[in-house]
């Protein structure tokens, strides 16, 4: 599969930091790893890509990660951080002197969580529903009680957006924050579930806050470069399809 | 100008319970409103309405929901009382990936070892002992898990403990023979005030659990 992302150490853009040793863990079709690249980009700290290998686990994933053995992990001069919530905040709190990835006032923080949250346990689930109903008997009906699930959940992100945006451009305000990525991340894996299944998620009726927003984040510089094709992603969707679909193992 | 703070709690919720150690922890004077949860207020459903639950902390008439975005919010508006969170960034990301752990695993797996029966349950309890277990492991010869003092993960994972008898009794194994140093770091952190006033009696909530199980006609 053609890789966009390349797996040499990205050109530092001129951070006046000492750049430390910074090693990201991680597959290139991920949300979550998307989001620690995304959070690096915005701070201009230089890092190293180590791609994963499809189907399995590199020897330093087991070690710095030994308790979920998952991706993204950050390393830093040596030192594991896991969870793509964690690494981002971590990064902002490291590397001050770039903009901040998550509001400086207490509550505009805790709200920034609170959708984080929402996003990663009850909205994103909702949209992987939507390929699950595929595989099930009566495809029909489940498809779109699952899509009705995701579009009642946009519209809850649709206003969550007015407020946190207060008129600009992003959920973070002028610049992408803490909420803008996290639900960005998930923008390929939305679009490519709209294409696969022939449906319109995120449209100009019901969410267009979210329409010109999502345009806004894909064409972002710290965003542009680590945003998978849907085409690539439609590969793998369709590996997974056809897992799922597969008569259980005897 | 006075701080007014509510917190729309359920007695037993064990997130609740960190909220109330974290404010207790750091003296702040608070309304607890007791919910009834089959017939929530109107406040409640008007102050989360994205997940209708509880706990929900009002400060000055802002709502804050979920248990550990509300004791992070406590840490920063109150820092300079009793600091929960470590200042190194580093101790920062480790303190939270234990407490996003806890979230994962403990509830759900304690939840689990109640509402199941026979092969079911025995999974449970062992997958429950795993995770207390590596919990323990993490705690080392450390007091707390935040070092000399109470901290984040302590306020986190302490609230299991007044469920640790109702889980012991449904599944019939006993935590301390598994975990004593986690049951001695519990006993620990129960010396403090903010934290034995915050936990209910673990028989009273042997009992809400069996009534629970009553409701749901879980044998």
């Amino acid at each position: 599969m053609f890789c966009k992302c390349s797996s040499s150490p990205r050109l530092c853009l001129g951070s006046a930091m000492a750049t430390s040793d910074v090693k990201l863990l991680g597959a290139w079709a991920s949300p979550y790893v998307m989001r620690p690249r995304i959070a690096l980009n915005i701070k201009s700290v230089s890092y190293e890509f180590l791609e994963e290998t499809v189907g399995s686990k590199s020897q330093l994933l087991l070690q710095s990660n030994p308790v979920h053995k998952k991706m993204p992990v950050l390393i830093h001069a040596g030192k594991p951080i896991c969870e793509s919530l964690i690494i981002m905040q971590y990064i902002d709190e490291v590397w001050t002197n770039g903009p901040s990835i998550l509001p400086s006032d207490p509550y505009d923080r805790a709200i920034a969580r609170f959708w984080a949250a929402y996003i990663d346990d009850k909205w994103f689930p909702s949209v992987s529903g939507i390929t699950r109903a595929q595989g099930e008997e009566a495809k029909a009906v489940a498809t779109a009680v699952a899509i009705e699930q995701v579009s009642a959940g946009l519209v809850v992100l649709e206003e969550a957006f007015e407020k946190c945006s207060k008129g600009k451009g992003y959920f973070g305000g002028e610049q992408i924050g803490y909420v803008d990525i996290v639900l960005g991340s998930f923008l390929g894996w939305t679009r490519m579930t709209e294409k696969m299944n022939g449906v319109k998620l995120i449209d100009e009726a019901k969410t267009p806050g979210l329409v010109g927003w999502a345009e806004r984040f894909c064409a972002n510089n710290a965003v542009k470069e680590v945003m998978p094709e849907t085409e690539k992603l439609e590969e793998i969707a369709k590996m997974i399809q056809a897992k799922f679909r597969a008569p259980p193992p005897k | 100008m006075a701080d007014e703070v509510v917190l729309l709690d359920f007695w037993p919720s064990p997130f609740g319970m960190r909220v109330r150690i974290a404010l207790a922890e750091k003296g702040i004077k608070y309304e607890y409103k007791e919910e009834d949860l089959r017939n929530k207020s109107p406040l409640l459903l008007k102050m989360n309405p994205v997940h209708k639950k509880i706990p929900v902390l009002i400060h000055n008439g802002k709502p804050i929901c979920e248990s550990l975005i509300m004791v992070q919010y406590i840490d920063d508006v109150w820092k300079d009382k009793c600091p929960l969170m470590p200042s190194d960034p580093y101790q920062r990301s480790q303190a939270r990936f234990w407490a996003d752990y806890v979230d994962k695993k403990i509830y759900e797996c304690g939840r689990k070892v109640w509402t199941t029966k026979g092969e079911e349950q025995a999974a449970a309890k062992e997958e429950f002992i795993g995770c207390l277990k590596l919990l323990e492991g993490e705690l080392g010869d450390k007091p707390y898990f935040g070092g000399e003092k109470m901290g984040y993960v302590d306020v986190v994972l302490v609230p299991f403990y007044s469920w640790f008898y109702a889980y012991e009794t449904c599944g019939n194994f006993s935590v301390e023979a598994e975990c004593p140093k986690l049951v001695a770091w519990a006993k620990r952190c129960l010396e403090k005030e903010s934290v034995s006033k915050s936990l209910p009696d673990p028989h009273k909530v042997y009992d809400f659990v069996l009534h629970l199980k009553k409701r749901f006609g879980i044998e």
